[in-house]
Order: C-alpha cells, then structure tokens, then sequence
C-alpha cells in the first residue's frame, strides 16, 4: 500500500502540505512548526536572560523586556509545547489504536493552519508603531484592558484563535479515541499516551472554552464599555484571575499529561517490562485531572482571599501531590527489576523524571499558603514552574528521539542524541536551580533590573540559558541530518517496544490500517 | 481508494459523540459568562470584602442592642486615579456596639474644574466582617453628579449585626472613588443633573 | 519485597568503590546545601512573628522535599547500576502490586499531613484580627508607594532614590542599588500596625520579606494585612507583581524604630509637612526667580519624570513620548500645566497636582519649557517659558470652582 504516498492524486510542494488531510502529514507540521517556535521563544528568552546578566541596563529596555517576558510565555505555552503534544498524538494516536486516520482530517487540517496564522497575528504586534503586548503571559487585568498597549487587541484575536485550534484538535483527538479504536482494544487495553491524551482533550475541551469567554469579556471592557473587570462599573479585577486559572490551572496538565504519556510508553520499552500498575497509572491520570479543576485559587493566594477558601485550595493542591506520586513511583517501579538500557529516548525520560520530581517538591513547597505568602511572585515560582514545564518539554524531545526512526525510518546519531541529552538536563539545572534561591533571597519576577546581592547566581542562570539554548542547535542538527541522510532504520529498533505502531514499516506507510488490526502485539500477546 | 474514503459519510455514532462534546464546549463557554454572577453571589454569601453587597439592608426590627462590646469602625477614603476630588470621612472612628445605627459623613469637593459624575466602591475589612456591616442608607449605592467645584457631606447610615463573631475587635470601611462620566458617556447614559441626596 | 536483601548484597559484592563515591558526592551536597542555606541565599527569617512561623514551616517542606527527592534518586541510581541489560539484567515480571500502591500513597499522605498542621497554624495566626495599634494605608501607584497613616495624619509618596545615572550605566551603583527610596515608610517596633492596601491604577503587590508580608493592592477594593516587627532596623522589599514598564523600580522600605523615635519623628513630620497634601493649595511667600525655578524642576523632573521621558528629554517612544520639541511642551501652556495636573487616563502619566506642590509644578513645567531646546521653540511661537507658583494655584482655585 505504500504506493499510496506518491499516488497521482496527492498534490506535490506547498500543495500538499496546505490541503492535506493525512494525519501524518498534519503531524510533521505541528512538530516543525513547534520546533521553529521553539527557538523563536527559545530566543526571546536568551534576551531578556542576558539582560539579566548583570543589574544596571545592558541592552534593552525594561518596555521591551516586558513585552519579552509576554511573548516567550505565550509561544512556549500555545507554540510551542502544545502544538508539539498535538503533533505526536496526529502522528501517533491512529497507528497505536489501529485506525487509518483521525475521525476528521479536514478539521484537523483546519486547526493546525489556524496556528501559524495566530502566531502571525501576535508577532505582527512587534512591527507595530505602539507596545506589544507587555502584561506577561497571565495578562492580568487591568493592566491588560484599561492599562493594556493598542495591540492588546491583536492579542485577545490570537488566543481567540489559539482557543479555536486547540479546541478543534481536541474533539477531533476525543472522536477519534472514543470512536475508531481497533475492534479488540478496550478502553482498559489502550495504551497509555493514548489514555492520557484522552484526558487531556476533555480538559482542553473542558478550559478553553473559559479562556475564550474570559478573552471576550476582555475585549468587551476594551471596546464596548462593558465593566467585568473594573471596580468602578460595579466589576472586579480579581474576577479576571478566577476566570483565567480556571482556565490556566488545569493548562499546566494539559502541557504534562501527554508527557506522562510519552514517558510511560517510552520506559517500559528501554525496561524491556510492562508498565506497572497499569490501571493505577490510568486512574491517578484521571484523578490528577479532575483535581487540577479545583485547586486554580491556589495562584491567587495574596489577593485577599478569605482563610477558608485559601484552606480549602491549599489541601486540595496538598492531595494532587497523591496521585502524582503514585505515577511517579509507578514509573520507578517499572524499572525496578527490568532490563535497562540507556539510548536517547530513556536518557531523555530519565531526565523528565528527574526533573518532574523537583518541580513536583517545590509545588508542595509552593502549596503551603503562609510560605507561599513568600514564594509567590518571585523567582522561586519561576524555577517551580519551569521544572514541571520543562520536562514536558524534555519528554517531548524523548518521544521525538523514540519516534523519528518510525516516522521517517531513520535512525538519529546516537551520540549527538546523547551529548544533546547531557548538555539540556545540566543547562536547564544551572538555568533553573539557582533560581530558587534568588527568589528565597527576594527577588521578584519580571523584573528588568535587580539589587546588587542577586548578582551571582543570575549570571550562573544566563550562562545556563545560554548553553541551553545553543545545545537546542545540536538537536535541530540531529533531525536535519536523520531526516537527509540518516542510516536505515529497522521496523523495531528499540527491542523492548511493544504496541500496533511497531508491526508497520520504517517508515510508516502514507496510509496505515485501513482495515483494523486483528491483533493488538501489547505485552500480553 | 482513499478520497472514496474522505467522501464516506461520517458514521452515526461518531456524529453522536461529536455533537455531545460541541455541546460541552458551548456549555464551557457559557459557564465562564455563568462565573460572573456565581462569582459575585459567592462574595455576596460569603461576605468577601464587601463585593456585590452595594445595596441597602433594612432595619431588623427584632434587633437588639449589644452593650457589652464595642466594635470600633474606622474609615478611610481614595480618590482613584488622581483625579482632581477631595474625598475624605468627616470622622475618623466611631465606636459602636453591635446593633446600634449610626451616622457618619463623608465630605467631597469637586475640583476637576467640569462636571462629573462619580460612584464610591465599598470595601470592607477584615474580609469576613462585610457579611457583618449593614448599611440602611449609603452615598456609594448611587452614582452621584457634582458640578464645577460643587461640595457635600454625603451619609452613610450603618450598624453592625449583633451576630458578628466575638473575637472581631475592629472593621475598616473604606471607599474608593471613581470618575465615571466617560464610561457613562461612552454608554450613552444620561449623567443625571443634581446629586442624588439621601438621608 | 522487591528483592532488597538481594539488592543490598550486591551492592556489598560489587560496589564498594561506587558506595564510597556516593557518600562523597552526598558529602559534597550536603555542603553546598549548608553553605546554601545558612547565607543570603535562603529565605530570610524576619523580624516578625509572622515572618518566623513561614520560615520554620519553609524549612520543614524544604526538608520533606529533600527526603522524597533524594529517596527516589537514590533508588534511582540503585536501579541503574542493578538492572542493566547490557549486565545481563533479566526483566521481572511483577507487573500489579496492591500492596505497594497502598503504601505508596499512604506514606505521602502522612507527610502532607505533617505539612498541613504547621501551615494551617500559621495561616490562622496570618488572619489574626485583634485590634491594632495604629493603621497605615497603602496605596500603589504606577511606579511608588503612598503612605497615609491614618492616626496621625500623614501622608506622603514614597519613590525610587536611586539615579537614572546608576541604572543607565553612568555611575557605579550603590550598595542599596533599586532597594532605596525617598521617604521611607517608618514604624514603631513592637506595636501591632495594621496594612489597608490598595491601588490607584493597576494592580501591585506590597512586599518586605523580612515581615514575611505580601499582600496585593488592587484597584477599587482594599485588602488588610498587619505586622508586628520585633527589632529596630532597616527592612527592604520590591513591588511583586507585574504592574507596567517600571514593575522593577518601586522598592519599599521599612525603617522601624523605637515607640520614642517614632513620636519624634510623627511629631517632626507634622512641623515640616514633608509631602503632606494640602488640602487646599497654598501660593508661597514670594516668588521664585526663574533660575531658582530651573533648579529645583531638574531634580523635581529627575525624581519624577525622568524614569519614563528619560534624562534626555527623548522618552521613549511609542510607549513613553518624549519632551523634545514636543506639541506639549512647545504648545500651548494651558495644555501643559493640564496634562501635568491632572494626568492622562489609562496611561503610566498621573496627575501631578496630587503628589507635587504648586512650586514644584511650576519648577518642572518651567524647566521642561526651557531644556533640550525647548526655550527656542516656544519662543519663535510665541508660547510662554516661565510659569510661577502662584499660576498654578490659580488654575486649582479656578477648577475648585471657589
């Protein structure tokens, strides 16, 4: 069948890619548009970080560092880590559960063009004669809507359309789970990336519903004299943060949980083990997600919020550490007593797990209201969510290295793999890891310029951003050169993978399993 | 072969499934205009720092006076954004036992040098305390119109439910004034002539 | 369970030399984490009761992290140099364990119990209401502090002190680099002081580690928080949240002092009337001469207007237009001495006339009017250059409309 790919239908050139409907064609796109993006926020972060080198102005503005700070929050969130999270379940959602394609490959092609031209829209601010947008990612009001630059509008039209793809990709993922499953896999045979993106697309369908309205509201107090956000029409700013982490609580386990997925596929494979505690696994996911619905007071801790509502958000936060632990301690036990072996991909979930665990201690720390009384606003918070986030980001780079042989077939350099694995998880802790104790030494966030004292540890932070970034180079290298001239991958090159994705070819055949599988080829077959 | 497929039709019951889950995205949607209201209901039961309880309580005629304690009410008042208004309480305390109504001015003069129109917020503190702190007759439950360099004494009618939590030794009333005059303009609303007098 | 005795043996067989390395790599970290944690670079202790309950119950969790983290890298490591498979590792085949997910979430859950009765404690002892001594009102604007007390009668604004030269790389900084301002916020030591903040523009943040307090100041509502501070001395903060351009460059400084001192310094305060508004405007005695007028309005622009229009005049544009050769500056005077009184809404200019005297505003305008070149321009078309005291007070006697 794999005539299909060069069949005389198929447009070629830019043709093909601006009116596929392929799964796979719409997942290359996503993982290439998050990585362009990768390095465009990647970038903007390297200048606000050499800014920080020393206090005193270096060679920006404190208005451009603002609008910095806005731009590499946003992209690295919508940009970046959830495009790529969509890109590997286009990819790799229909092979694992034995369908030929999502259950809408024309919606699907829709929301992923809706993207480039919603960053278009948010960059295009930057060439404007006016601010961009500069009121960080969290877009509080009022500084985003009475305070907020003109081109706070383009903004609210870029998370309306970010809202739109992403919401659209969710149904299409949540259709295609609930609806083409081969006959044999039940829902307690999935597996578990499958699972967990299933989640996730019930909380995107479930969250971005809320930042659109929340968005409209804004657009509304801009310029159609509405006041939901302002005290003097009878509204109220802190109305804004409820709506928005309602909103961008549950978002921080929409950019995790796929990551859970990829891990918990890529470990048992280099354990050369099934998965423990499958079903445990499955259902901490769940509880995990339903959780994070009700715990988004937790950021708002120094707003005034009565004791017993900041009670109440700080035991909830508290018991989410419970099932993610269990997850956490599931994936060790996977390990413990398997067969290891240490290529790229299980460098790079060894990695997550690493660093997924002191994001997760520092969020126990962080869930403490009276020392969260401390920690909020500063650079303590900054390290806390960029461990968590980070790994999301480094599990991602795990599915790429685990996945590229399949997609393309083509294997990576193995050792370039590993000397980019080294040089992330080191930078990402020399970038992050000082971070914490500026911020227990008080430095707050987004600030363009600091106190003598914070010195030191922000010149180590820079120098780790700087090392970071440019290992990121390594790894572009690495796919370019897979991609051109890699050698010849087996149908299996990790002997330990199990799953229906790995009885197809290297590389994945245009059009895959249009008839369902018979056989599932889990561990237990 | 497979662009017989794309033109297939959609199964039935995949159509089912996309329909629901349109409806929750639209249910979603609503729900974040539904958090404005449950929001200020929420503040309201609650009593949070005095939002969405802007509007006049009736005396309790069963109420009885507490003698035994005495609450001490402060008040402060700020002029939002600069604006050209001296807005202060003619009193800085009172002490009051719980369920006694009391009467308290605040002075305003216009000094933006045109006519404006302009709304007091409330604020109540300690947060729980707003639940507690009734008010019969207020300057801040109406937009109020001063003219060119135009004064006032505006009232605020008050007493403390008797049901107020023992350990509560004080409560700070303060307001927030805002000049509203563009945001009615902008509305298309009348700006009223006169200040709304009461008391 | 899961081969431990096993697992220990042969470590013993095996791994002596990678034992001895682990001790000394722990050494190692436990050196840096006592040198980390006994200097600056961990959360300060403070001064307040308050202050003190955060930092124990900080280190507590601290702890407890170090205790998870470190058993599961432990066992981490043990994993990786047990079960290799190029060693010949044979996978087990263990794959559901009830038991173990028992314990695996019941141990966690008495650690977050043990972490949730300190924090409890302490949030109640945060909410404390019990009257206070003396109320100060806290107020952020777009980029300072205003301080009322609201027993005494005082008010005053509080601004960055250190100089465009320092942050712009023209002088060396100060030991106190963007940790200095003006007029400090002082307060008696040992007297419970309550905190009403609030917010004239954004919102802003008021924090001082050293009273473990941060409270948000919000527009249009008022939030309370209070403090009790234990000793004598000089306590820095910063604004923490996000609130415009300048976000960075609001410190705050707490200089408490003895209940003596501070009557002193109340009683000195109402003598002087330092920042105090009037609440009527008041013409000085006599007229100041146009080169008096220049001085004092380059220090008043330094303190006040320089951040955003720069030292230079230039601002900078689009966010924060700048002086030179202005439609403002080199326009007409009436617009001038407006937009410099009463502000323009929703941008980071304010109204002036709240926080400068009239002399002041006169100083800066007439300074503005002249510098850069202004002075040519204004006079080829005929705008005056000079504004005195008294012209602003009868500009604000005219809008009082008395």
């Amino acid at each position: 069948m794999s005539h299909a790919g060069v069949g005389h239908h198929h447009p070629k050139g830019i043709k093909r890619w601006l009116y596929t409907t392929n799964h796979k064609d719409i997942g290359t796109m996503y993982l290439v548009f998050a990585l362009i993006m990768f390095f465009v926020a990647g970038g903007m972060s390297l200048i606000f970080r050499i800014e920080l080198f020393r206090p005193e102005h270096v060679f920006i503005q404190p208005q451009f560092y603002n609008e910095m700070i806005t731009m590499h929050g946003i992209i690295m969130i919508f940009g970046v880590v959830m495009p790529a999270a969509a890109g590997l379940a286009n990819w790799m959602i229909p092979p694992m559960i034995g369908a030929p394609d999502m259950a809408l490959p024309r919606l699907n092609n829709w929301s992923f063009w809706l993207l480039p031209f919603a960053f278009s829209i948010a960059l295009s601010t930057m060439f404007m004669s006016g601010p961009m947008p500069d009121f960080g990612w969290t877009f509080y009001a009022p500084l985003s809507t009475t305070f907020g630059p003109k081109s706070t509008d383009f903004f609210i039209f870029t998370i309306h359309m970010l809202g739109l793809s992403s919401i659209l990709a969710a149904l299409n993922i949540a259709v295609t789970i609930i609806n083409m499953r081969a006959p044999k896999m039940t829902w307690m045979k999935m597996p578990v990336f499958v699972w967990s993106w299933f989640i996730t697309a019930l909380i995107l369908l479930a969250i971005m519903p809320v930042l659109a309205g929340g968005v409209t509201m804004m657009l509304m107090d801009r310029n159609f004299h509405t006041a939901f956000f302002e005290a003097a029409g009878g509204g109220d700013p802190i109305l804004f943060q409820h709506i928005f982490w309602f909103f961008g609580h549950p978002e921080v386990y929409v950019l995790v949980v796929p990551a859970f997925g990829v891990i918990s596929e890529i470990i048992p494979a280099f354990s050369r083990k099934k998965l423990f505690g499958y079903h445990m696994m499955v259902y901490a996911t769940i509880i995990i997600a339903f959780l994070g619905f009700l715990v988004w007071m937790h950021h708002m801790f120094t707003t005034g919020a009565p004791i017993e509502s900041q009670l109440f958000f700080m035991y909830s936060t508290m018991v989410i550490a419970v099932p993610t632990g269990v997850k956490l301690f599931n994936w060790m036990a996977t390990m413990h007593k398997g067969s290891l072996s240490f290529e790229t991909p299980m460098l790079f979930a060894i990695g997550f797990l690493v660093i997924f665990t002191i994001g997760g201690v520092t969020g126990i720390m962080c869930a403490l209201v009276p020392s969260d009384y401390q920690y909020r606003g500063s650079y303590f918070v900054v390290a806390h969510f960029h461990y968590p986030l980070l790994s999301a980001v480094m599990a991602i780079m795990a599915a790429v290295y685990f996945w590229l042989p399949k997609w393309c077939g083509k294997m990576y350099s193995e050792a370039m793999g590993k000397w980019h694995f080294w040089l992330t998880v080191i930078s990402v802790n020399v970038t992050f890891f000082p971070q914490h104790f500026i911020g227990l030494a008080g430095m707050p966030r987004r600030v363009p310029d600091y106190p003598l004292q914070f010195t030191d540890l922000n010149q180590v932070s820079t120098i780790g951003a700087i090392v970071m970034g440019l290992s990121q180079l390594l790894f572009l290298y690495n796919l370019i050169r897979t991609v051109k001239r890699g050698k010849e991958a087996p149908q299996r090159p990790w002997d330990g993978a199990k799953g229906l994705e790995w009885t197809l070819p290297s590389p994945m055949p245009y059009h895959t399993f249009e008839e369902a599988p018979d056989e599932l080829h889990g561990y237990e077959d | 072969m497979t662009d017989k497929k794309e033109k297939k039709e959609i199964p039935k019951k995949r159509k089912k499934t996309i329909l629901y889950l349109c409806l929750g995205v639209l249910f979603m949607f609503g729900f974040a205009y539904l958090l404005v209201p449950l929001y200020s209901l929420i503040c309201k039961q609650l009593g949070i720092n005095g939002r969405g309880v802007n509007k006049a309580t009736r005396l309790l005629s069963h109420m009885k006076v507490d003698t035994s304690r005495t609450i001490d009410v402060s008040f402060t008042a700020t002029v939002h954004g600069g604006i050209g208004f001296v807005f202060k309480p003619l009193i800085k305390h009172v002490q009051v036992h719980p369920g006694e109504v009391k009467l308290i001015y605040y002075f305003a003069q216009n000094h933006t040098g045109k006519e404006v129109t302009v709304q007091a917020i409330p604020s109540i503190t300690p947060d729980y305390t707003a639940k507690y702190f009734k008010k019969t007759q207020c300057f801040c439950f109406t937009q109020q119109y001063f003219f060119k360099g135009e004064k006032a004494d505006m009232p605020v009618y008050f007493f403390v439910d008797p049901k107020l939590p023992k350990r509560t030794q004080a409560i700070t009333l303060s307001y927030t004034l805002f000049d509203v005059s563009d945001r009615l303009k902008k509305n298309g609303l009348p700006s009223g002539i006169g200040r709304i007098d009461i008391g | 369970m899961l081969g431990f005795a096993s697992a220990v043996c042969y470590l013993r067989r095996f791994s002596k030399r990678l034992c001895q390395l682990a001790i000394f790599i722990g050494a190692l970290c436990w050196q840096a984490l006592a040198q980390a944690f006994s200097s600056y670079w961990n959360m300060p202790r403070g001064v307040t009761p308050v202050s003190h309950g955060i930092y124990h119950l900080h280190m507590v969790a601290f702890w407890v992290g170090v205790v998870i983290s470190s058993f599961i890298f432990l066992w981490m490591i043990w994993i990786f140099v047990r079960y290799r498979h190029s060693k010949g590792a044979i996978p087990g085949n263990v794959h559901e364990h009830m038991g173990v997910e028992i314990v695996w979430t019941v141990i966690p859950i008495i650690l977050l119990v043990i972490l949730a009765i300190p924090a409890t404690k302490i949030l109640i002892k945060i909410h404390d209401d019990e009257k206070p001594a003396m109320s100060v009102k806290v107020t952020g604007y777009q980029w300072k502090w205003n301080y009322e007390y609201l027993d005494q009668g005082i008010r005053f604004f509080s601004n960055l002190a250190t100089s465009q030269a320092e942050i712009n790389n023209e002088r060396p900084p100060g030991p106190n680099y963007l940790l200095e301002v003006d007029h400090p916020l002082v307060l008696p030591v040992g007297e419970k002081i309550r905190f009403l903040i609030t917010s004239n523009d954004v919102i802003h943040d008021w924090w001082v580690p050293d009273l473990g307090v941060k409270q948000d100041a919000i527009p249009g509502y008022v939030n309370e928080t209070w403090t009790k501070i234990e000793k004598v001395g000089t306590y820095r903060g910063e604004c923490a949240e996000l609130c415009g351009t300048y976000h960075g460059f609001m410190p705050i400084v707490v200089k408490a002092v003895s209940p003596a001192a501070f009557k002193q310094w109340v009683a000195k305060q109402k003598t002087v009337s330092n920042g105090l508004t009037p609440t009527k405007p008041k013409a000085p005695a006599k007229p100041m001469t146009e080169s008096e007028l220049l001085t004092l309005g380059k220090t008043v622009y330094g303190k006040n207007c320089a951040v955003c229009h720069q030292t230079n005049g230039k601002g900078l544009p689009p966010t924060f237009p700048g002086l030179v050769a202005s439609p403002i500056a080199t326009g007409a005077l009436e617009g001038h001495i407006n937009i410099v009184l009463h502000g323009k809404k929703g941008t980071a200019m304010q109204a002036f006339s709240e926080q400068l005297s009239p002399s002041e505003i006169a100083a800066v305008i007439t300074y503005e009017r002249q510098a850069w070149g202004n002075a040519e321009l204004n006079k080829k078309a005929g705008h005056p250059v000079l504004v005195h005291a008294a012209d602003i007070v009868k500009k604000e006697i005219e809008e009082s409309g008395s």
